[in-house]
């Protein structure tokens, strides 16, 4: 497991894996939202939460796509469905890896961005703490719909329609949580929620997605 | 007699055969029925004038909208538990019907928005969830587009369909959490003391009855095409062989 994980790490930090381009389009949505609806600081600071917490959506998504179709179309993944360790920890892996390559860094670079969109100050421990609790929900989510498109030639297109819908739920409690926080009102019931949210996911997403890789491997 | 007999193709080919002028009828009738009796002899609402007649097809259509990813999430776990291709199959040939009938909610329900909330769309927990419901179905429609292999299509079509559920409920519900809502609430429960007017209601149970009776035709209608759509390719792919 080490060892995969080790890998598919080295594998995104090389030229071409993809690190840092989730962190440079999380960068992009920051900078195109306020030369799209003006620079009016106290509107960029509304909308601030939102815009991030959609910002870090997309990035996870844009990623996703090379998640098991580069390891499908080179036969790795084959390899690795043979081997003693079980799909699901496979699944497991591979979306620690995204997380480790993709969500962690966006929460850390989260704060700078919401600087630059004027976020209220209570605002930023809440934004930190939903991003670090909800992206690794968006990582599982997403590898689930990684699994699903695997045998699909080009399927990045069909993979943001179907992981877009499941993500929504997560999106509208982690952005409420720096809404409210934003603004100094309690965030208990989202934070939970979204809580909620992520080790549901954790802890039941790995078998549906071990089971669609298990059908496209057949 | 048990009902898996029907999960053979030829017996429920069969059964469906003689079922399906009947069942159609009793749909033409009752949604005739219904929408007529709704638009023409019930009393204007007090507030809302004609425009509340648009109710016998938004809710109705609503309705089944939401039973129809319901009888798909029955399907597709027949599906993958007892392998009868009927029921996959008819999971698939629903998913296009559900679908036109989500729009068709959204569609009456703007047409309603117009002059009584003044607005075509508002993002209310109940607009909203419906529009999620409609992303559903289309992300469902396209898996199944978009894979070859009939089979691995409809194990894949299967697994996304009950992972969908749970997060479509999850979203039905985080809505309402996130916004409060202009729709007005349930006013057909059976629990319930204050419910519409007697006037207004057996209309209106007539017309749901009448677009189930529909759902359930037009998905048969599907299921047929699709199994004969299925021996049609087996018969190449053996004539291709031979």
């Amino acid at each position: 497991m080490k060892a995969l994980l080790i890998r598919d790490l080295t594998l995104a930090f090389r030229a071409g894996g993809g690190f840092g381009l989730a962190l440079a389009f999380f960068l992009l949505v920051a900078v195109i939202v306020p030369l799209g609806v003006g620079p009016l600081t106290e509107i960029l600071g509304r909308i601030a939460p939102g815009i991030l917490w959609v910002g870090a959506l997309l990035a996870c998504l844009l990623s996703l796509d090379r998640m098991f179709a580069l390891d499908y179309e080179d036969g790795s993944l084959d390899l690795l469905a043979t081997s003693p360790m079980p799909m699901e920890g496979v699944v497991g892996v591979k979306a620690l890896a995204h997380w480790l390559v993709t969500g962690l860094p966006l929460t850390a670079l989260s704060p700078l961005l919401g600087l630059m969109l004027n976020l209220p100050g209570p605002g930023y421990p809440w934004l930190i703490l939903s991003l670090l609790l909800g992206t690794p929900a968006l990582s599982i989510i997403g590898a689930f719909g990684a699994a699903l498109v695997v045998g699909v030639k080009r399927g990045g297109l069909l993979l943001s329609l179907l992981v877009l819908p499941l993500y929504l739920p997560t999106l509208i409690f982690g952005a409420e949580v720096v809404r409210r926080g934003a603004l100094g009102l309690p965030v208990q019931t989202p934070l939970l929620l979204l809580a909620a949210i992520t080790a549901g996911s954790l802890g039941l997403l790995p078998y549906a997605a071990a089971a669609a890789i298990r059908i496209c491997l057949r | 007699m048990s009902l898996w007999e029907y999960a053979n193709p030829a017996r429920f080919m069969r059964l469906t055969e003689r079922m399906l002028p009947v069942l159609g009828a009793l749909a033409v009738l009752t949604v005739l029925m219904g929408v007529i009796w709704g638009f023409f002899f019930t009393p204007d609402d007090y507030k809302q004038g004609s425009t509340a007649k648009i109710l016998y097809i938004h809710v109705p259509s609503a309705t089944m909208a939401v039973s129809a990813w319901f009888m798909m999430l029955a399907g597709s776990l027949i599906w993958l538990v007892r392998r009868h291709h009927v029921s996959a199959l008819a999971a698939k040939a629903a998913a296009p019907v559900g679908m036109v009938l989500t729009l068709i909610g959204l569609v009456t329900g703007a047409i309603w928005g117009q002059p009584m909330w003044g607005t075509w769309w508002a993002w209310d927990p109940r607009l909203t969830s419906f529009l999620i419901l409609f992303l559903f179905y289309l992300g469902y429609i396209a898996l199944w587009e978009a894979i070859e292999d009939p089979d691995t299509a409809a194990d894949l079509t299967s697994v996304l369909c009950i992972v969908g559920s749970v997060f479509a409920v999850l979203s039905r519900y985080a809505v309402n959490f996130w916004n409060q809502g202009l729709h007005q609430g349930a006013s057909l429960s059976l629990d319930e003391k204050e419910n519409v007017s007697d006037v207004f209601w057996i209309p209106l149970v007539i017309a749901i009855v009448g677009f189930g009776l529909m759902f359930a035709t037009l998905v048969l209608v599907r299921t047929r095409t699709e199994i004969r759509l299925r021996r049609a390719s087996a018969l190449m792919s053996r004539q291709r062989r031979a």
